[in-house]
């Protein structure tokens, strides 16, 4: 155990030694530690990793970033970090994971999903864009949207249907759809706050190759729902220090601020100082659970409790803006930087969080598999049950 | 903060104890039994008194977080709390929370080795004579002179069963053989736990403390309590939790199970929601509790009161839910649910409302209320 700390801290001193960030250019540096295996140490070797185990990765980055050198800027790729590099993993050939993983990783590629669609948000097996076989690739026809970073990315996730006579699960395949190629168009999709953070994404007569399947024709949705698990955990989890997050702004303003201090705010406050410690707490517990091999279910229940405490943590924030929460800051069409992110005002925040309870997920969708699948509860009628999806009402 | 964050899982250790007390009481506990009894004129009846002799007898779990040295079984309040989940699983009238928690912490505290022995033992049960239903606090009115003690509390849980007396003062603790007491069991809104008013005419007392650290050593003490509480609110709530979701998939109405209802699945993932998170603070709780030490408490004082605020709403709330999608059975003598509810209730005031730990938080984590010149301040501005 000490010995293989040791020499991870010995590797990571060689790759500072070899290629001295200060002087080493960004993307250079990023791709020397993927190639010394510190990347991700979990990761097999050729691949950014050692084989070692996970928990070991907090050391290297720390070493990492008290000498200085630069990261992947994690918050800029979440899709491909998050979703892409573990389906990659799993489903995509050696080749493909030696020619992806490298840049998804280091950012100079970013990834997107392309699963929801207009006609299919919650029910998402009922996704309509269709992938018509030509040779040696598919012709995709369709619309996509919720696309965060489309505008930015080299790479989509793609969930097409390949075989509209099969009941809607069945006929599902899964691509990955290089975004360069012809007849792909991104457009801004303007949300409630102003920004632009999402996309559509046409697609017309958009070739890929099939060669860029991953699973077989006909089981995209176990793919994705693979994927999906992968993105409710990193939605939901995360332990941080006490009084994080969203709260720990609230907490400071009612500390500094006296005019913030109103009377008739202070226990909603400690009722959402007190949401976000047991939040916390049950993060915690998930986690040490998956860590001894039993994660459970508990997933689906944090992402539904969080979602409830950042829309109510932010209402409190403008209540205590009391006038001035009236004021907005800008309404002009923008796109966010996630690896960079900005101040906003407290409205801004209100109403971004009104989507937490929709993305990744609704909390009507989440509770009902947690009734369902934790709780044993009959599940809903499936009228679509059986029926090939051409034939459905839509 | 310092010490390393704990496990909030169970140890097989504690699943084993959980076991041993649930099967225990799966014999001889049963919540029909429980019913039963509560219909009674004694609160500590034979039975009962049984379910308590082989807890305390049988199993030695009186003194399970008690130095070793000092007779206990030397575990830690960890494993307490496991007990604690399983007696509120089945709302056992037992005196267990009111002798083998609130009690024995304070006499350990207060070095009060003779009496502790024969709790440890099982030869004795105590009380600590402070009205249950509020933060726990020094009486105000009973005198302690020269003639003895004198004075009334009201509302006390755990008296009509014990043997032993403890009795905060404001300035004092002193021990008082019950015999030598006055103990007038009233009908009591959790009638699992019933309560009793004490009164004591100029009866012998032995000091057991004296001096300004008496107001520490209850705080400390409460603050015990509080943490190892929060695990029998979480047992009340997942029982009630379980029952609930055991009938909703039984009773049908138009023709479906009504746990088939949207309506009622979600409300339920809701209650499974908030039980996750009401384990959560309460292992924590617990944690704190077991790595508390006399001299350092470390994060225990904000655990338990976010355990309180949490565990107590929950539990509570679960136990409301239970009667309402139980429907009119719900609401009958014959059924269950309410023991379940009253002892939420009762367990939601006891050492403080849900409310009162909420504003302890406050103090505890710096969010004061705002002070009359914040108001002026907010008042101009506006």
């Amino acid at each position: 155990m000490t010995d293989l700390v040791a020499d991870l801290a010995e590797r990571v001193d060689r790759l500072l030694a070899e290629h001295p960030p200060q002087e080493t250019d960004r993307w250079d540096f990023l791709r020397a530690r993927y190639d010394a295996g510190l990347a991700w140490v979990h990761y097999p070797e050729g691949l950014g990793g050692l084989g070692r185990e996970s928990a070991h990765q907090q050391a290297v980055d720390a070493r990492l970033a008290a000498a200085g050198a630069p990261d992947n800027r994690p918050a800029g790729n979440v899709i491909g970090l998050g979703m892409a590099a573990p389906v990659i993993r799993t489903y995509a050939t050696a080749e493909q994971q030696q020619s992806w993983l490298r840049p998804l990783w280091t950012g100079e590629e970013i990834w997107c999903q392309l699963f929801s669609e207009p006609g299919a948000g919650s029910d998402l097996a009922a996704a309509g864009a269709s992938a018509r076989r030509d040779g040696d690739a598919w012709v995709v026809n369709g619309q996509k949207v919720w696309t965060s970073l489309a505008h930015d990315a080299r790479w989509a996730l793609l969930l097409v249907r390949t075989d509209p006579t099969l009941p809607k699960h069945a006929g599902l395949s899964f691509f990955v759809l290089d975004m360069l190629t012809a007849g792909v168009d991104v457009r801004p999709l303007r949300q409630m706050t102003g920004e632009a953070e999402f996309n559509e994404v046409y697609l017309d007569d958009v070739r890929v190759p099939d060669a860029n399947r991953l699973g077989e024709v006909g089981e995209g949705w176990r793919v994705t729902q693979a994927t999906l698990m992968n993105e409710r955990v990193a939605i939901g989890g995360g332990v941080g220090d006490r009084e994080s997050g969203a709260i720990a702004d609230v907490a400071r303003r009612w500390r500094s601020e006296p005019s913030a201090r109103r009377p008739e705010l202070h226990d909603e406050l400690l009722r959402r100082w007190i949401d976000a410690e047991s939040l916390r707490l049950a993060s915690a517990r998930f986690a040490q659970k998956a860590e001894a091999g039993t994660p459970g279910p508990d997933g689906s229940g944090l992402k539904l409790a969080f979602a409830t405490l950042a829309q109510e943590t932010s209402s409190l924030s403008v209540a205590l803006d009391g006038a001035e929460g009236l004021r907005y800051d800008d309404w002009s069409l923008r796109r966010p930087d996630f690896s960079n992110p900005e101040q906003r005002v407290s409205g801004f925040d209100y109403l971004r969080t009104r989507a937490n309870s929709i993305e990744g997920g609704t909390s009507e969708v989440l509770r009902s598999i947690i009734s369902e699948r934790v709780l044993g509860l009959p599940a809903e009628p499936r009228v679509d049950k059986d029926i090939p999806w051409k034939d459905l009402a839509k | 903060m310092t010490s390393p964050f704990p496990s909030l899982l169970y140890s097989d250790l504690e699943d084993d104890l959980r076991a041993t007390v649930r099967d225990l009481l799966k014999d001889r506990c049963d919540v029909d039994a429980v019913l039963r009894r509560t219909d009674g004129a004694e609160a500590f009846g034979d039975e009962a008194r049984a379910v308590w002799t082989a807890l305390v007898g049988d199993l030695g779990l009186a003194g399970l977080a008690v130095p070793e040295e000092r007779g206990g079984a030397g575990a830690s309040w960890r494993e307490v709390a496991v007990v604690l989940e399983e007696l509120g699983r089945s709302v056992a009238d037992v005196p267990f929370f009111s002798s083998a928690v609130l009690a024995t912490s304070l006499l350990t505290r207060l070095d009060a080795d003779e009496p502790l022995a024969s709790l440890v033992a099982g030869d004795a049960v105590a009380a600590v004579v402070a009205p249950f239903g509020g933060p726990l606090s020094a009486s105000g009115t009973v005198r302690l002179t020269d003639a003895g003690l004198t004075g009334t509390v009201p509302l006390v849980a755990g008296a009509a069963e014990a043997d032993w007396l403890v009795v905060p003062l404001t300035d004092a603790v002193v021990l008082v053989r019950s015999e030598d007491a006055t103990i007038t069991a009233v009908p009591s809104l959790d009638m699992t736990r019933r309560l009793s008013d004490v009164t004591f005419d100029a009866a012998a007392a032995e000091v057991l403390a004296r001096g300004p650290e008496v107001g520490d050593h209850l705080r400390r003490t409460a603050d015990l309590a509080a943490a190892l509480l929060a695990s029998e609110q979480l047992a009340v709530a997942e029982r009630v939790l379980e029952m609930t979701v055991d009938y909703v998939q039984q009773r049908r109405q138009f023709g479906r199970a009504i746990g088939s209802y949207q309506a009622v699945k979600h409300r339920l993932a809701d209650l499974w929601t908030d039980v996750m998170r009401a384990r959560a603070v309460a292992r924590y709780a617990a944690a704190c509790a077991a790595a508390a030490t006399s001299e350092d408490d470390a994060d225990l004082p904000v655990a338990a009161a976010v355990a309180q605020a949490v565990c107590g709403e929950v539990a509570q709330r679960a136990a409301e839910e239970c009667v309402q999608l139980h429907g009119g059975i719900g609401f009958t003598w014959e059924h269950p649910a309410h023991l379940y509810l009253k002892r939420a209730m009762a367990d939601a005031a006891a050492l403080g409302s849900t409310a009162w730990h909420r504003h302890r938080v406050a103090r505890l984590v710096d969010l004061p209320a705002p002070s009359p010149l914040d108001a002026t301040v907010s008042t101009s501005e506006e």
